[in-house]
């Protein structure tokens, strides 16, 4: 009996387990999932709670694993590649022939020096976390007004536009309150813009100038002021807040350090094609948890398990890989009003304008503001839940095809 | 991106269309006083610790170092970076490294 185990159920490892479940045969595979706790959440529903979103997040885990998948409870201590073991904290030990990382990024408010204190979740907030996002809730609900500050402590983060859509989700619903005249927005970037991509920044800057919001670029933060609630920048500029929405540093988990399998913000290093750890063979590391050099999505956890999972069986089977992935993104941002916008993208091509999936039909627009992509958005839920997680078919190719896009300069006007 | 070939000092090289280069092997320690020159920066020592982590990291990495990565690995503080490389330091290294702008995502 060989033996998979793939630590994390969140999204990469639910989807990844799946789809090998199917493909590997039952008397010959053990596969066993681990993961600290017995909830999936879905985590780009937590946009929406500060707004009021109601739905429940949640579905319990060894419901969304297969038949045939061993779902261990437990929280990873470390791995040791060379006795091909996982520890878990409370002492028991699991080994392995094949291992999968799969543990994500999470949020890091402890390594921004005050940010955890006596006013987190009061005038300083996050979104990224269920409890976070419920507190924002509350805040949003009795703010009267001041300077709003919607901030990023560096990159990588998943879901690098989340914070974008936070900003216009936020105007939109001040505006619908009627108090928009008494918010001063800003949004605070380590970046050297909102967008960085040229033909993005060119489509999707515009937006924000329409809203009147304040772009503070090229600011790593080096500590927060809580008293004086001011965010204090490695250069010394400082920007004060009312009310401060932030996404603290995103970290890799604890164990891949403690394991030496990480670098320094504890990302799994792999090959970029192939997501095998670039240190021991018989590891992967998939979803948030690598170093790949595209976005931090459920999309590409998506994308690259397609090609990780045949990648696999070819490597089991002791052939060379010969599926390669090209770091397919696909996003949809939510830009206010009830409408959003889509972008898709590789690690070699930037977002541009077009149609999506379909080249002439669409229904989706690429880099442009509709209704349909909105009601895309949150069409999601019910295809991450039914869909995507149990690792049927989608009709989304894992690589990004240049069907029905174009550069800008090749645009042709009616 | 398309590069266009330009000269420093006596050197022939290629950047892309912000004036990084586009080409690891053209890059020499001569250069790197040139390039710095243009921005304003003259090299010490401290500089240089970081130059040379950048371009040593760039080929097993593939990516041209963040802040955090040069301050975790060569042991320099974010804050002394953005001393030595005054406003982006991030850009700024890279820069006269000879290593691609560092990524952004959108
Ligand atoms: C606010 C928000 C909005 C988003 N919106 C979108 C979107 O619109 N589209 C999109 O594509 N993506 C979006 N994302 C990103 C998406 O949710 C993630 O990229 C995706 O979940 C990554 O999957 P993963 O399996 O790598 O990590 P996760 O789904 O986070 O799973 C990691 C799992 O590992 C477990 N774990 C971690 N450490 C340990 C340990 N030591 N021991 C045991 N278990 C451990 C965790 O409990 C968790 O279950 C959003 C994210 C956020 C926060």
């Amino acid at each position: 009996m060989r033996r998979l185990v793939i630590l994390g159920g969140g999204t990469a490892g639910t989807i990844v387990a799946n789809k090998l479940r199917r493909r590997l045969a039952l008397e010959d595979w053990q596969i066993t999932v681990i993961d600290r706790d017995r909830e999936h959440l879905y985590q780009p529903g937590l946009l929406f709670v500060p707004f009021g979103g109601r739905e429940d997040l949640r579905k319990q885990r060894r419901q969304l694993l297969r038949n045939g998948i061993q779902f261990l409870i437990g929280e990873v201590g470390a791995v040791d590649p060379e006795q091909k073991s996982v520890r878990l904290t409370d002492g028991d030990v699991v080994s392995y022939d094949y291992l999968v990382v799969a543990t994500g990024t999470s949020s890091r408010p402890d390594q921004t020096p005050g940010m955890l204190g006596d006013e987190w979740h009061r005038s300083i907030h996050d979104f990224y976390t269920y409890d976070g996002a419920f507190a924002l809730r509350e805040a949003l609900q009795g703010f009267t007004g001041g300077r709003l500050v919607v901030h990023v402590v560096d990159q990588p983060i998943k879901c690098p536009v989340a914070p974008l859509e936070f900003t216009f989700l936020v105007e939109a619903f001040l505006r619908g309150r009627q108090m928009r005249d008494q918010v001063e927005l800003v949004y605070v970037t380590p970046l050297d813009g909102a967008f960085t991509k040229p033909i993005a920044s060119r489509y999707l800057g515009q937006l924000l100038d329409d809203r009147k919001i304040a772009v503070e670029a090229d600011f790593l933060v080096e500590r927060i002021d809580a008293e004086r609630k001011t965010l204090v920048s490695y250069d010394e500029r400082e920007i004060g807040y009312d009310l401060l929405v932030t996404v603290p540093l995103n970290m890799g988990a604890d164990f891949i350090a403690a394991s030496g399998l990480g670098d320094e913000l504890n990302y799994v290093p792999v090959d970029k094609h192939t997501l095998q750890s670039v240190a021991h063979p018989d590891i992967f590391a998939i979803g948030d948890a690598n170093d790949l050099p595209t976005s931090k999505a459920g999309s590409v956890a998506h994308f690259s398990s397609d090609i990780f999972v045949e990648n696999f069986r070819q490597y089991v089977e002791g052939v060379a890989m010969t599926h390669r992935f090209d770091g397919h993104a696909n996003c949809f941002v939510e830009t206010g009003d009830g409408k959003g916008l889509l972008i898709d993208f590789n690690y070699d091509t930037e977002p541009l304008p077009g149609r999506f999936p379909l080249g002439r039909l669409g229904p989706m627009s690429l880099l442009r503001e509709t209704k349909a992509n909105h009601w895309g958005k949150l069409a999601f839920r019910w295809i991450y839940w039914h869909l995507l997680l149990p690792g049927r078919w989608l009709p989304l190719p894992a690589r990004m095809s240049m069907s029905g896009k174009h550069r800008p300069d090749e645009e042709v006007r009616p | 991106m398309t590069a266009t070939v330009v000269s420093v000092g006596d050197t022939t090289i290629h950047v892309d269309s912000e004036g990084f280069l586009t080409e690891y092997g053209e890059w020499t320690e001569g250069l790197a006083g040139q390039l710095a020159a243009r921005i304003g920066i003259e090299l010490t020592d401290e500089h240089w610790k970081a130059i040379r982590f950048l371009r040593a990291d760039y080929p097993s990495h593939g990516e041209t170092a963040t802040l955090r990565r040069v301050s975790t690995l060569a042991g320099i503080p974010i804050k002394q970076l953005f001393v030595l490389f005054p406003g982006k330091p991030a850009k700024k290294m890279a820069y006269v490294a000879g290593l691609p702008k560092p990524r952004g995502c959108v």
